[in-house]
């Protein structure tokens, strides 16, 4: 069974997607919430048979595609991606379990089933064309979510949505033909294998172009300024568990695809866009802090702070070091956790009242104590209090970049402080000061199908802010030998020194591949 | 005193003619069947045409194993050539053909299936685009081409409803148009090199070292407006929307792969030495002429209300997106040109039975046209097998993966890539892009809207018989499962057009 853990990973939840056609609408809902509980079981059990000492890809599975045309079907996964896919069986299963009253709820859950399955695949595929493949699949679930049981401006939100990532990711799409080709004027032979692309050293000029390309696919996705305007809407029209999956899983292929793609592949490319995108990334973090500020929609604050809060996460992937893009691997679990909790609370008030405005509130924390908690303690975490988990991210991530510039540290630092401001603003709006709106005099607290979303959450919030480091570890090890490979394989003098070469420094045997030269 | 003119049977080749054969003798044996016994039902006919499209296909397996083995084969006087993609062209006329044929058994009855007429005209037609492709004479291909199109004209017109005869007399007009060119065309090349073998009329050409090149470059002009009529190139598409509306759904179907494929292999092979000889001038205005047709059809299909409509300037967008590879013009290019063929008549013959399998005969008021977008409001609500596997094909052709579309547009966006045209791939990447908007309209409306036209989802299937729902049913698993068959398919076309010296 473990040979093809990866594959049952992926196709498990797309068969019981096609099986659960045939079940009644009645208990739809406990058969989304067994299936979803194997799926993480499952991930858990993947974790659980990891190997965390070594750095390289495990699991791995490769069957032919087309292979006179280089696409095999090859999967694997290593620590920078096993907690994502984690991350991502257990977001599907809360959220199953969590679901409110939807109408159509198995249309609903069957195409949780199938996003699940997409999901599952951009994290583990290491051939570009199955990577593409399920990275355009998982459009489609989500239009159709957004789309079918959004707000009312939903038929826009939904098209803009798919319309963004869909030109995006075409252009991506040269590059990776692109890159294909380099290695087949290299080797003689056609491969989308991402780990054959990693021996192949590309003369800086091309570089910059095929970072470009990629850039475009994966930026629209993340979403980095200014390409994020789909997302407000996005999260504005979709119902709870579209916003909660988009934020916590899908934004992260973005961030996930620069660390396997851009980095590795492009060494001196990353290090010559290093501080262009630096510089956006802070603009990311304080412009959208400053629109989530005027906001009078909870749930818009919320969608704001979440994308500044992958400014962040990018910020440290650039940092091109061991830190760095650790935390930043830690920050997209973090804000995974975080900002998929804070969705869920959004939903649970919107559910009683039917309205996301802040000024219908005020006084909230005088009928829903627990509530309040909960909402008091993710809010904290978000804005990176010690001890939560998502401080241990963010820490690492500025750390790292500390070490590549101190005055943009400085000014992110700066930026994500301030960015407490409306967060607490909010918060204070919506649960402290007199009760005054009659119609939230009887509000219900939490009920116990929202608590079984909401307290494995604020648990791992609290344990992994204490502890970090089962997951660190793994992560950090990967990591390692991805800086290394992106040491030797950089050309530059400049990409040499910004890019720390592990081996020397530490002393770390890492198993090096063989390169080879392009035209 | 004449000579006696002495030529053994054998070199004659005459086995070369059989897979055209077939299907003439397949049409004469309808008109007989009805001249003895008139009145007898469609189901005979469409039985018959399957049998002779089988046959015929069986014939060219038979010589695409000869050529496998022997190379190309010349025959009757070398008028016919058949190499490989003369074998390529003609399996995938006949095996889109063999999907059409069963569309005829409709639920409701449709003045055309009626005649028996309709069935010869369409074998006759096949025989013409047959030839067309599997010769290097420009005689020759005038003739197949003449026979085949002037037989479409009034398959469009047997349709029997106003717009059809509009569509017809429109194509019809068009089309003489462009035979003009085309015959003032060859007639240049002929006046220049004392041939109409376009084999001899590249070597002469070469030789003297394009001495004449405004001549030259005339009948290339006149050449590239005549095959622009026939594949529907922007500035010579006019007439594709008005008679696709026109045309029953099936044969707009139909419309948009076997003509064009046709005259994609023509195009291959004059097109082709003269990209290679250095003709700059034809470079640069087919490049225009490829973008410009991907990207004005797109933009025109966005404002499209009838998916009938939408699906045509759709089609003109895909055969500018194929023209590419004509212009880039290298192995992989053409071996993508036949590869992405293949798998758009599949999805697009499904796409266009969906509309037909919906065709109502009578209109209500508030819909304006036969397949408006309205009409498909909320489908998922009233006919959800029906409006899933409609999105299937729509997916397929905005190039989503792993749909059999993604593959054909990796494939070329991959030779132009190789062929050194970069801008030209992501020219091609971004029309897929504005693609996919007038795509997910359809899939928009359908999915997310609440139905406008009651809740009776058996429009939606009301033509539907056994035989329409298997074809829509084999073009769904080809589009799901082109993935499958990919390889083998890849590596047996690549081998034919490297074969072929394309």
């Amino acid at each position: 069974m473990l040979d093809h853990i990866l594959s049952i990973l992926i196709f498990f939840p797309a068969l019981a997607a096609v099986l659960g056609f045939m079940i009644d609408k009645n208990s739809i809902r406990a058969y989304g919430v067994s299936v979803a509980a194997i799926e993480f079981v499952l991930s858990l059990f993947l974790w659980f048979s990891f190997d965390s000492s070594i750095s390289g890809m495990q699991f791995m599975e490769q069957i032919p595609l087309i292979p006179s045309f280089g696409i095999n079907y090859i999967l694997g996964v290593d620590g920078i991606s096993l907690f994502i896919v984690i991350l991502a069986a257990f977001f599907t299963m809360i959220g199953i379990a969590s679901l409110t009253d939807t109408k159509n709820v198995k249309n609903m859950i069957i195409t949780l089933l199938f996003l699940q399955m997409t999901m599952a695949g951009v994290f583990v595929a290491l051939d570009a064309i199955v990577f593409y493949i399920f990275w355009e699949l998982s459009l489609v679930p989500m239009l159709y979510i957004i789309g079918a049981w959004g707000g009312p401006l939903r038929i826009y939100a939904s098209v803009k949505f798919f319309l963004y990532t869909f030109a995006g990711s075409l252009v991506m799409l040269v590059g990776m033909l692109f890159m294909a080709y380099f290695y087949y004027q290299a080797t003689g032979q056609w491969s989308f294998a991402i780990l054959d692309w990693y021996r192949l050293i590309l003369p800086e000029t091309f570089q910059l172009w095929l970072f470009v390309a990629f850039f475009i696919g994966f930026a629209i996705k993340v979403p980095m300024f200014p390409f994020h305007t789909w997302l407000p809407y996005a999260h504005g029209q979709a119902p709870t568990i579209g916003s909660v999956i988009l934020a916590a899983i899908l934004l992260k292929m973005g961030t996930y695809a620069f660390i396997r793609f851009s980095l590795p592949l492009f060494p001196d490319a990353s290090v010559y866009f290093m501080f262009p995108i630096a510089i956006i990334s802070i603009i990311m973090i304080v412009y959208t802090a400053m629109i989530a500020y005027a906001q009078e929609d909870v749930k818009q604050v919320v969608a704001y702070s979440s994308v500044s809060h992958m400014g962040v996460i990018i910020l440290g992937t650039f940092a091109l070091n061991v830190e760095g893009i650790t935390g930043s691997i830690f920050l997209m679990i973090a804000h995974g956790v975080v900002s998929g909790a804070l969705f869920l609370l959004v939903g649970v008030i919107y559910e009683r009242r039917h309205t996301k405005m802040m000024s219908e509130f005020g006084g909230l924390a005088h009928v829903m104590p627990r509530y309040a908690t909960i909402f008091g303690l993710m809010l904290m975490a978000s804005v990176g209090m010690p001890l939560t988990i998502n401080f241990v991210g963010e820490f690492l991530s500025l750390l790292g970049f500390y070490q590549q510039s101190h005055i943009l540290t400085l000014l992110a630092g700066i930026a994500i402080v301030v960015g407490a401001i409306y967060m607490l603003a909010a918060y204070k709006k919506m649960f402290f000061g007199e009760l005054t709106n009659e119609k939230n005099k009887n509000l219900p607290d939490v009920s116990k199908r929202e608590l079984v979303a909401l307290i494995p959450l604020s648990i791992l919030t609290i344990v992994l802010g204490i502890y970090p480091t089962p997951i660190l570890k793994p992560i950090n090890n990967s990591v390692e030998s991805i800086v290394q490979l992106m040491h030797d394989k950089s050309i530059t003098e400049e990409a040499k020194t910004r890019i720390p070469n592990l081996a020397a420094s530490k002393g770390i045997e890492i198993t090096r591949t063989s390169m080879k030269e392009a035209h | 005193m004449l000579e006696p003119i002495n030529i053994s049977l054998e070199s004659l080749n005459l086995m070369t003619l059989s897979p055209m054969l077939i299907p003439v003798i397949g049409a004469l044996l309808i008109i007989i069947i009805d001249i003895i016994k008139g009145g007898l039902d469609k189901t005979l006919y469409v039985a018959l045409s399957l049998l002779f499209l089988f046959m015929d296909f069986n014939a060219l397996l038979a010589s695409a194993t000869t050529f496998a083995e022997d190379g190309t084969i010349m025959g009757v006087f070398d008028m016919m050539l058949i190499d490989g993609i003369a074998i390529l062209g003609q399996l995938i006329i006949v095996g889109a053909s063999m999907l059409f044929i069963p569309l005829a058994l409709t639920h409701k009855r449709f003045h055309e299936f009626s005649y028996p007429e309709f069935f010869a005209l369409f074998l006759f037609m096949l025989a013409g685009f047959q030839f067309m492709v599997a010769t290097d004479s420009l005689i020759l291909i005038f003739v197949g081409l003449e026979t085949a199109s002037l037989a479409l004209y009034t398959l469009i017109a047997m349709h029997n409803r106003d717009k059809s005869f509009e569509a017809a007399v429109k194509y019809f007009t068009m089309g003489a148009l462009a035979a003009g060119f085309y015959s003032f065309g060859s007639m240049v090349f002929y006046a220049l090199t004392g041939s109409v073998e376009i084999n001899q009329i590249a070597s002469v050409l070469a030789a003297n070292g394009y001495a004449d090149m405004g001549y030259v470059l005339v009948a290339t002009a006149f050449m590239l407006g005549a095959l622009g009529f026939k594949v529907s190139l922007v500035p010579f598409h006019t007439w594709a929307p008005d008679v696709y509306e026109g045309a029953s759904a099936s044969m707009a179907g139909f419309m948009s792969i076997v003509p064009k494929i046709a005259v994609f292999v023509v195009a291959m092979r004059i097109f082709e030495f003269l990209i290679h000889s250095g003709v700059v001038w034809l470079e640069i205005v087919l490049y225009i002429v490829v973008v410009v047709t991907m990207t004005m059809a797109n933009i025109w299909a966005l404002v499209q209300t009838d998916v009938k409509r939408m699906l045509a300037y759709s089609s003109i967008s895909h055969a500018g997106f194929v023209m590419a590879a004509i212009l880039i013009g290298t192995t992989q290019s053409n071996s993508a040109l036949f590869l992405y063929w293949v798998l758009f008549s599949f999805t697009n013959l499904g796409a266009f039975s969906m509309l037909w399998i919906s065709r109502q005969k009578h209109l209500p008021d508030h819909q304006r046209s036969d397949h408006s977008y309205d009409k498909f409001a909320g489908m998922i609500k009233t006919a959800p097998v029906g409006a899933v596997i409609m999105g299937l094909f729509m997916l397929s052709l905005a190039g989503l993966p792993p749909f059999a579309l993604f593959w054909g547009k990796l494939y070329i966006i991959s030779s132009a890539v190789t062929g050194g045209y970069t801008i030209l791939a992501l020219i091609m990447a971004l029309n897929s892009a504005i693609a996919g908007y007038y795509y997910f309209k359809l899939i928009v409306y359908m999915f997310m809207k609440e139905p406008v036209i009651g809740t009776d989802g058996h429009m939606y299937v009301s033509n539907a018989t056994l035989a329409l729902k298997s074809i829509i049913g084999f073009a769904a698993v080809g589009t799901i499962f082109a993935i499958i068959v990919l390889d083998p398919v890849l590596e047996f076309i690549t081998a034919f057009v490297y074969n072929s010296g394309y």
